[in-house]
């Protein structure tokens, strides 16, 4: 039995031709198949013509390689608009001769034909185009247009001559074209026609715009099999790809304090691990954006830098509000170690508010990183779909040691039913629960810790305090010997919902 | 045009003679000596023989040696036939063995 040695970056790869998309080198591991053509489908308005075109301007610009673009269905003046406003400058490339567009207009009715015939004359304009540049890269797009033209059995026998002319002429090749048309559906064509195929999807769920990405073939490669989410955003596209490597990460031993004295106690005296997730969920107004403002404050004062998410309450109302308990954002703010990203929930959905915000902490280089509240987000309810998306991004900011914090808002009531119990709390290393309680019939709040990994930490429920001088937290005490009902009614909750055990029995 | 009675039919008769009387420019594409454009080439001569006796000129172009041509008469298919004239433009593409395509597809009458 021949011995099988699985060697991770040894030779027998096969050759490459980087997109320069972030994200999709990373899934293709490598980029697309050199000198082969990609089939890329989508429904209309995926995003195939600029992912297409973002493929040959990042030659031309990163890599070196010129490019010809094909168009069968917008004109020249029309593409070059388009993607104007992703940066793109395709007149200059035109003008270094390191671009050549063509536009081919083909009606869609069909041609009158006479007898045999193949579309010789086609490739005699693409080889002639790429003569032109020297192209090392080339786009035909879309397809479609050319079946509705010609006969489907001559363009298949075409197509076959047309992608070993491709291999032949050493070109990387990206071929668009409809989802569900006869080009797929009919007889697998994308099996002659492509070695790699990547199919985008663009769909309108809760009437936010969603863009997910999917290799469904890629011949002679390992790649990422899942739907990626992905955005288009001034820059071009962005995907978010899951970081397999992220599980591996070798965690931290040291620690980061909550800026809350009280709450370090609890938490073995050191406060929270560096690097780890951390969740403060809460009924509305419980105080849990002022615990997430006194951890930045804290971040900042030890002149690390925090970014803070804001999705309820606007930047300057926080900044506000921290002023009437004692702590001041804004010299921090002045300097730069905290930066804010505020952007309406319902502006778009999940995802793209973490590409964003991935953006942001490639730009910023923050040291922790906090949601408020990420539940804002999750307008679609709890499923598999956003657990999978924020462990995405919870690996990504591990990969790179930034502690996060979320708070999430969870609804009075049951709170087994909430958002925060589905996914994000078994997802985190840290759980802290902030409560409405009475006490001796006064209202007040109460704070526990749920649980945190790795540490032996305080079970106890103790009374929160937002007062001019911060938060405290304080043992609930009250007049009579055992504490009344409703305090009774909380530690129980709090208790059963402690997920570490070890905890019972600690102090 | 004013023309009494009797002669209307005759005038009729001169334009229409006129008209079939117009010359045709024809323009075939084709690729070296391939099967399809050698047939092209023998099938194109006939009819042009057949149906355009003495009012047509047949420009037949190897497009190997044009290729800036290609870009110019956005072809695609060839062998292809393009009639220049008379307008509008018109073109047929294949190897031309369907005569009754052919004279359709131009508008030949």
């Amino acid at each position: 039995m021949p011995k099988v040695i699985k060697t991770k970056k040894q030779d027998l790869k096969f050759p490459k031709s980087l997109t320069g998309i972030q994200g999709l080198d990373l899934i293709t591991e490598g980029g697309l198949p050199r000198n082969r053509p990609t089939l890329v489908l989508g429904n209309t308005g995926c995003g195939k013509t600029i992912m297409a075109m973002e493929f040959l301007v990042n030659g031309i610009v990163l890599f070196d390689e010129s490019a010809v673009f094909f168009s069968f269905e917008e004109d020249i003046a029309e593409l070059v608009l388009n993607v104007k406003s992703l940066g793109f400058d395709l007149d200059k490339h035109i003008a270094n001769n390191r671009l050549y567009l063509e536009h081919i207009p083909i009606t869609r009715s069909k041609i009158s034909d006479t007898g045999n015939y193949d579309i010789e004359g086609l490739f005699i304009r693409l080889g002639e185009a790429i003569k032109k540049v020297k192209a090392k890269r080339v786009v035909l797009d879309s397809l479609d247009n050319l079946f509705y033209r010609f006969d489907y059995k001559v363009l298949r026998s075409e197509f076959k001559r047309l992608l070993t002319w491709l291999k032949g002429i050493d070109v990387t090749a990206i071929i668009t074209g409809e989802i569900g048309n006869t080009l797929t559906s009919r007889d697998g064509i994308e099996e002659y026609v492509a070695d790699c195929v990547i199919v985008l999807d663009n769909r309108v769920v809760n009437q936010i715009t969603t863009r997910r990405l999917r290799i469904v073939k890629y011949r002679g490669s390992v790649h990422g099999n899942n739907e990626y989410p992905f955005t288009i955003d001034s820059n071009g596209i962005i995907v978010l790809p899951f970081i397999e490597g992220a599980i591996q990460q070798k965690s931290s031993s040291k620690r980061i304090l909550s800026g809350i004295p009280d709450l370090d106690e609890m938490l073995d005296k050191k406060g929270f691990f560096l690097g780890s997730s951390v969740l403060v969920s809460g009924t509305a107004g419980t105080g849990k954006t002022s615990i997430a403002a006194t951890f930045s404050y804290s971040v900042c004062k030890n002149k690390l830098r925090c970014l803070y998410c804001a999705f309820e309450e606007a930047p300057n109302q926080v900044v506000r509000n921290m002023r009437s308990i004692g702590i001041s954002l804004d010299s921090f703010l002045k300097s730069g170690h905290l930066q804010f990203y505020y952007a309406r929930p319902t502006l778009q959905n999940l995802e793209l508010h973490l590409i964003a915000i991935k953006e942001m902490i490639h730009e910023l280089k923050p040291n922790v990183v906090i949601l408020d509240p990420i539940t804002n987000l999750m307008t679609e309810g709890p499923n598999s779909d956003i657990r999978t998306i924020l462990t995405r991004f919870v690996d990504f900011l591990k990969l790179h040691q930034i502690t996060v914090m979320f708070t999430a808002a969870i609804t009075v009531g049951s709170i087994e039913r909430n958002p925060s119990d589905e996914g994000i709390s078994s997802m985190v290393d840290t759980w802290i629960m902030v409560q409405d309680i009475e006490v001796d019939a006064k209202r007040t709040r109460s704070l526990c810790i749920m649980k945190s990994r790795g540490m032996s930490h305080s079970n106890e429920v103790r009374r929160f305090n937002i007062t001019k001088t911060g938060i405290h937290l304080l043992p609930i005490v009250t007049h009579e010997n055992s504490p009344s009902t409703e305090t009774k009614r909380a530690i129980k909750e709090h208790l059963n919902l402690s997920t570490s055990k070890e905890s019972i029995g600690i102090k | 045009m004013k023309v009494k009675n009797g002669s209307v039919q005759s005038t009729i008769k001169v334009e229409a003679d006129e008209i079939s009387g117009e010359r045709y420019l024809l323009r075939l594409i084709i690729t070296g000596i391939l099967p399809n454009s050698a047939r092209a080439v023998a099938n194109a001569k006939a009819i042009c023989e057949k149906y355009l006796t003495g009012r047509y000129e047949l420009e037949i172009i190897d497009i190997y040696q044009q290729p800036s041509l290609a870009l110019e008469e956005q072809i695609i298919a060839i062998p292809v036939l393009i009639k220049k004239l008379p307008l509008p433009e018109e073109r047929v593409i294949g190897d031309l063995s369907d005569t009754e395509m052919v004279l359709d597809g131009l508008n030949i009458i």
